[in-house]
């Protein structure tokens, strides 16, 4: 856990540190379609459920298209920059173009109490484990 | 403006600073576009994960420092299980010439761009001559 630094940096750092080691995991036992493509993913562990955390900067909320079904995620749509078309160019490193990324969860997962929140350019998606994943005790009878 | 090509990754780079930091943490460098207009030079900046509240933007010498750090308390108690990319602050700086009047230099942070907008200088403005 990430927790207890007095120094903001160091905690950043540690958690750069953890994020590290954790560069393509086998969380996702191989099965995420098209790993490497946009956008760049983390996961992340919290309680019971997952957060995975997207940069996408300078797109607008409504150019997002999120959908869920079963144990996969499909995250899509564009981004795209308005050029004053008579700007001279000095430097151009920003990219844009469209985007569709399908992931593919090792665990169940209730489509319909999945959240998103789109912030300064992340997008977060809150991924609650679902009931039926959740263990049960057994009442024995008799 | 061609939108309909796929969008591909691209890698972070990080900052080399001349001075080295106490603690090793990465800071990276934002992606930047760069635009100049007769009035003015545009300069947007990705820099996702930082708040409005939380860059900082001087004018130093003739440069533009801009730094911007990320809001890191989002990311209390998560457990990084699968991960692409690293996270961390942002810093660049540009140098600048005199044709930019600096006390008209403008910000606005939205969705993790920074735009600045940095005026010309009356004197650096394109003009017209009048024959007479």
């Amino acid at each position: 856990m990430i927790s207890g630094f007095r120094d903001p940096f160091e905690a950043l750092f540690a958690m750069q540190k953890a994020l590290e080691s954790r560069f393509a995991s086998d969380w996702m036992g191989g099965r995420t379609a098209g790993m490497g493509s946009y956008p760049p993913i983390n996961v992340f562990q919290r309680g019971d459920g997952f957060v995975a955390v997207i940069e996408l900067p300078g797109i607008d909320k409504n150019d997002i298209e999120i959908e869920a079904k079963e144990n996969t995620i499909r995250i899509s749509g564009r981004k795209s920059i308005n050029y004053d078309q008579a700007a001279s160019v000095h430097r151009r490193e920003r990219l844009l173009g469209v985007f569709d990324r399908t992931l593919s969860v090792p665990i169940q997962i209730d489509p319909d109490a999945i959240k998103a929140e789109y912030r300064d350019g992340m997008l977060a998606l809150f991924i609650p484990p679902a009931e039926s994943a959740k263990p049960r005790t057994i009442k024995i009878t008799s | 403006m061609d939108t309909q090509q796929e969008l591909q990754v691209q890698q972070k780079r990080e900052v080399e600073s001349k001075q080295e930091a106490t603690i090793p943490a990465r800071v990276f460098v934002p992606a930047t576009d760069i635009f100049e207009t007769d009035e003015a030079l545009t300069v947007s900046l990705e820099m996702p994960g930082v708040d409005k509240d939380k860059v900082d933007v001087k004018v130093e010498n003739d440069v533009l420092k801009i730094e911007g750090w990320i809001d890191f308390s989002r990311y209390e108690g998560l457990q990084p299980v699968y991960t692409e990319y690293n996270i961390g602050n942002f810093a660049r700086s540009f140098q600048l010439s005199s044709k930019i009047d600096q006390d008209r230099i403008s910000a606005e942070l939205r969705d993790g761009v920074m735009t600045l907008v940095l005026p010309k200088s009356e004197r650096a403005k394109p003009r017209k001559i009048a024959v007479s």
